[in-house]
C-alpha cells in the first residue's frame, strides 16, 4: 500500500505527499483494525489479522479493504480487540470462529454484532464505539492517542494523521531557543520517575561546553507491573522519533540513541521499521526537510539489567560497559555519554513533545495540576476488573483511576492499597484514595509518581510480603557498587524474611526504619537511595500488619506460609478424599463421604489441599 | 582464520568496531551461538584491543548473556508484581523441585532452560509463562508443570529458537 517513497526535499513536498496518502487512506471503504500489541497478540490477534487477510481476498467483494495491525488500544484485559471503520465499531475478545461473522455482518453488511461488543456489567448497556466504554470516559489521550489507529509499521499511516508536522513547523518556524521556551511554557516534566523539568534539562545541555552532543530515549522500562513505554514505542514509534528530531534540533545534537530494554523485542522491531522509514523519507539523516539540520539514530537493547533505567548506569551500559552508576554531581547535560553533553528521557517524555510543538505550550500547561502539567499514562494492573493502560489528566483522583476506569475490585472483594512508582514507590492506602495525581502530591503520601506502573491490590494481599517481594527485587537488581544498597537491602530483606516466617523480633520495625534511613542518605544512585520506599510507605500505613506478624505470629492475610493454618469446612466437605491422598505429609485423616480433618500438629501448611479441593472446603484460619 | 573467528570478524564489522556497541556485538555473538562460547570472546576481545575481563565482566553483569549453552527449550517465568500477587513464586518454587532446575540454569538432560524475568508487560494474562516465545496466560502450578512435562524432548535444538 505504500506509495512510491521520495525523498522530501523541503516542507512543501512533505505536504503534497501527505496530500497524496491522504486521499489514498479516503478511498479505502472499510478498515479492520486487529491490535497486535504484547497482550492481545499473545491471545492470538496475529492469526486474526491473517484471518481477515484471507477473508478479503476470499470475498472478492468489489470495495477496497484495508485490514491493518495496530499498536495497543490499552484494554487489554478485554483483548484480543478488533476495530472496523467507518463507525469504528469496537469488538472486544474476538476468537478465530467469530472472524467470518464480523466479516460478513459488520464489514460487507455494515451490521453490528452484538454478542461481542463491550458490555457495561453494571448497567447492562452494550457499547458500540470506545468512546461508549466507561475504562476510556475518563481518559484523555495525547501520547496515545494514535495508539490503536495506525499501523506502526507505515510511516504514511503517521503522516495521515499530521505526524511529522511539528518537526516541520519546528525546523522552519521556530527557533531552537524557542522550542525550549514552548516546552517549558507548557510545565513538560520527564515522565520516567524524576520528574526533572525537561526545557530546564534541554537548556543546560544546549548550552554547556563539548562537541557532539547526545540526545537519548530511555526505553529501558524496567519497573515490573509498568509497560507505558513499550506500547508507545511498539504502536506508535514515530511520535518518539519526531520528539527526539526536535529536542536535538532545539539542542543542538546530531546523534541520538533509543535503548529499549532486552524484553522487548517488539519494540526494536517497531522502532528499527520506523527508524529506515523516516532516513528514506529524509526525516532522519542529513539536511532533514532542506533546513541544513542533521541527525541520526542508533537503537540499542538492553542487556536485562534494571539499573540501566538510571541515567549514568544507563550511558555506561552504551559506552559498552557494566551498567554502574556514578555520583551525580557531575551532571549528564555537561558530561554524560562519552563524557560530553547528553540529554536523556524517557519514552513518554519525547511522544508529548510534538503535540506540544504543534498545540503549543498554553495549551499543554491547561490540562492538569499547578505542578504537573498535562497527562499521565499508567498501567494500571493487578486485582482490578479492567488491566489495562490508561492516560489521564494529571490532577484526577485515584479513585476515579481504580473505581470509575479500572471498574473496582476484581471478584468483589475490598480495596486495600495501591502501589505507584514501581520498586522504588510505596503502597497507598484506601484513606487516601482521593488524592490528586500529581508528581509532588504522591510524594508526599511517601510514594511517587514513577514511570507509571499502578497496581491495585485487594483485602487478600499481605503488605509486608509486598515490601519483601519489592526488596527482593531490588536486592537481585541492586548493581554492587555502593555498599548502602549492596549490603542495606540484604539486611532490610533479611529482616522482611524473619517477619515473614513469624521469627520477627520487638525493635524489628525500627531497625527498618535505620537502615531506610543510611540508605537515603548515603547510597550512590536513585535505585538505592528510594529502595526502602516499599517497606516505610508500608510500615506507615499498615503498622499494625506488621505487628500482627511481629507479636503474634498472624499473618491477617493469610499469605505468610506458617502464619496461618488450614481447617477443613465440615459442612461443605463431601468427604471424597482427594485431599487425604495428596497430602504431602499425611495429615489429613476421614472416612469417605465423611468430613475430614487436618492434623495441625502434622500439617506443614503447603496449601496442596487447598488447592486440590473441588469443593471448596479447606479454609484458611 | 577459522569460522569461528570469521563470525566474530563479521560481527564487529557490523558496528565499524565500535568499543561502545560492545553490548550489541555480544547480542550477535549470542544470537548465532545461543550462548557465549570462551574461543569467540577471546577473539572478539583481541580484535576491539580490551581485556578479556571486561567482556566477562559485561557477560555477567547483564542476566540476558549466558555462558553456558541452553536448552532445546526456552521457559521464562514472569516473576513481576502483578504475577508475584496471582503465584508466580509458588509456580516457580514447584518448576525448581520437579525439574531440579534453578532460574537461569538448564536442566540436567538440557531438556529447557529456565528463566524467572521481572515482569513482560503483559500484566493482563498473570501468571504468565513464555515457552519458546508462545504466552501462556493465566498459569497455576499443575498447568505449568503439565505444559513443561510434555515438552518434546528429541528435536534440534535450533528448530527450538522462537522467531
Amino acid at each position: 500500500m505504500t506509495i512510491a517513497v521520495k525523498h522530501l526535499a523541503d516542507p512543501r513536498e512533505m505536504e503534497a505527499y501527505r496530500a497524496v496518502v491522504k486521499a489514498r487512506r479516503g478511498a479505502v471503504a472499510h478498515t479492520v483494525r486487529v491490535c497486535i500489541g504484547t497482550g492481545c497478540a499473545a491471545k492470538g490477534s496475529r492469526r486474526l489479522f491473517e484471518l481477515f487477510q484471507e477473508a478479503a481476498a476470499e470475498s472478492g467483494a468489489d470495495v477496497e479493504i484495508t485490514n491493518k495491525c495496530v499498536g495497543c488500544h490499552g484494554f487489554c484485559e478485554r483483548g484480543p480487540i478488533v476495530v472496523i471503520e467507518p463507525g469504528d465499531i469496537f469488538y472486544q475478545r474476538v476468537e478465530e470462529p467469530d472472524v467470518a461473522e464480523i466479516f460478513r455482518e459488520t464489514v460487507l453488511g455494515g451490521r453490528v454484532v452484538e454478542r461481542l461488543l463491550y458490555t457495561d456489567s453494571a448497567t447492562g448497556a452494550a457499547a458500540t464505539t470506545e468512546e461508549d466504554i466507561p475504562f476510556y470516559q475518563a481518559q484523555q489521550r495525547i501520547v496515545l492517542a494514535a495508539n490503536g489507529l495506525i499501523d506502526p509499521r507505515s510511516i504514511d499511516d503517521y503522516l495521515a494523521i499530521g505526524g511529522y508536522s511539528a518537526l516541520s513547523k519546528a525546523l522552519t518556524a521556530m527557533q531552537p531557543e524557542q522550542i525550549i521556551a514552548e516546552v517549558e511554557k507548557a510545565g513538560l516534566r520527564g515522565r520516567g520517575g524524576g520528574g526533572f523539568p525537561a526545557a530546564r534539562k534541554w537548556r543546560s545541555c544546549r548550552q554547556a561546553h563539548g562537541s557532539p552532543k547526545y540526545v537519548i530515549c530511555n526505553g529501558d522500562e524496567g519497573d515490573p507491573g509498568a509497560f507505558m513505554d513499550r506500547s508507545v514505542m511498539e504502536g506508535n514509534p514515530h511520535s518518539v522519533l519526531e520528539g527526539m528530531i526536535i529536542g536535538a534540533y532545539a539542542i543542538g545534537s546530531n546523534q541520538g540513541y533509543i535503548y529499549v530494554r532486552n524484553e522487548y523485542p517488539l519494540a526494536v522491531e517497531h522502532l528499527k521499521v520506523a527508524i529506515g522509514q523516516a532516513r528514506e523519507l529524509g526525516l532522519l539523516g542529513e539536511n532533514i526537510l532542506g533546513s541544513g539540520f542533521s541527525f541520526d539514530i542508533k537503537i540499542t537493547r538492553g542487556g536485562g539489567a534494571f539499573v540501566c533505567g538510571e541515567s549514568t548506569a544507563l550511558m555506561a551500559s552504551l559506552e559498552g560497559r557494566a551498567g554502574e552508576p556514578r555520583a551525580k554531581y557531575v551532571h549528564t547535560v555537561e558530561h554524560g555519554l562519552n563524557d560530553l553533553p547528553t540529554n536523556l528521557n524517557n519514552v513518554e517524555t519525547w511522544a508529548n513533545v510534538p503535540a506540544i510543538v504543534n498545540r503549543g505550550g498554553d495549551w499543554f500547561a491547561g490540562i492538569g495540576t499547578e505542578k504537573s502539567k498535562g497527562t499521565k499514562v499508567f498501567s494500571l494492573v493487578g486485582n482490578v476488573v479492567n488491566t489495562g493502560l490508561v492516560e489521564v489528566p494529571m490532577g484526577i483522583t485515584l479513585r476515579r483511576i481504580v473505581e470509575e476506569i479500572g471498574g473496582g475490585v476484581q471478584g468483589g472483594k475490598a480495596f486495600k492499597a495501591v502501589q505507584t512508582g514501581g520498586p522504588s514507590g510505596g503502597c497507598i492506602p484506601a484513606e487516601h484514595l482521593d488524592t490528586r495525581v500529581d508528581f509532588d502530591e504522591l510524594t508526599h503520601l511517601g510514594s511517587m509518581m514513577g514511570s507509571g506502573g499502578m497496581i491495585v491490590m485487594d483485602e487478600n494481599t499481605c503488605m509486608v510480603n509486598v515490601a519483601k517481594y519489592f526488596l527482593g527485587f531490588l536486592k537481585d537488581e541492586s548493581c554492587g557498587k555502593c555498599t548502602p544498597c549492596r549490603e542495606g537491602i540484604a539486611q532490610m530483606l533479611y529482616i522482611l524474611d524473619r517477619i515473614t516466617h513469624g521469627d520477627g523480633e520487638n525493635g524489628d520495625l525500627d531497625r527498618l526504619e535505620v537502615l531506610a534511613g543510611l540508605l537515603d542518605g548515603t547510597a550512590l544512585c536513585a535505585l538505592g537511595k528510594t529502595s526502602a520506599n516499599p517497606v516505610l510507605s508500608t510500615i506507615r500505613y499498615f503498622r499494625r500488619e506488621y505487628e500482627e506478624h511481629i507479636r503474634e505470629k498472624r499473618c491477617p492475610a493469610k499469605v505468610c506460609k506458617g502464619l496461618f493454618l488450614y481447617e477443613i469446612d465440615a459442612e461443605a466437605c463431601k468427604g471424597c478424599g482427594i485431599c487425604k491422598r495428596n497430602c504431602p505429609v499425611s495429615a489429613i485423616s476421614g472416612e469417605r463421604r465423611q468430613a475430614h480433618e487436618i492434623d495441625q500438629a502434622v500439617c506443614t501448611k503447603c496449601g496442596t489441599c487447598l488447592e486440590k479441593c473441588p469443593f471448596s472446603a479447606i479454609l484458611k484460619v | 582464520m577459522t569460522d569461528n573467528d570469521q563470525l566474530v570478524d563479521d560481527i564487529v564489522t557490523r558496528y565499524d568496531g565500535d568499543v561502545g556497541m560492545l553490548i550489541p556485538m555480544m547480542q550477535d555473538v549470542q544470537a548465532e551461538c545461543g550462548y557465549l562460547p570462551p574461543e569467540q570472546l577471546r577473539r572478539l576481545a583481541r580484535r576491539l584491543r580490551v581485556p578479556l575481563t571486561r567482556l566477562y565482566g559485561v557477560a555477567t553483569f547483564y542476566s540476558s548473556f549466558r555462558l553456558a549453552p541452553k536448552g532445546q527449550h526456552e521457559v521464562t517465568l514472569c516473576m513481576g508484581t502483578v504475577c508475584h500477587l496471582k503465584g508466580s513464586a509458588a509456580i516457580m518454587a514447584a518448576i525448581r523441585e520437579e525439574f531440579q532446575v534453578e532460574p537461569g540454569g538448564t536442566t540436567a538432560d538440557r531438556l529447557f532452560s529456565l528463566q524467572g524475568v521481572n515482569c513482560v508487560g503483559a500484566c493482563a494474562l498473570a501468571p504468565v509463562m513464555i515457552v519458546d516465545g508462545k504466552y501462556y496466560d493465566g498459569v497455576n502450578r499443575d498447568s505449568a508443570l503439565k505444559l513443561l512435562r510434555e515438552l518434546p524432548a528429541e528435536e534440534a535444538a535450533e528448530t527450538e529458537v522462537a522467531s
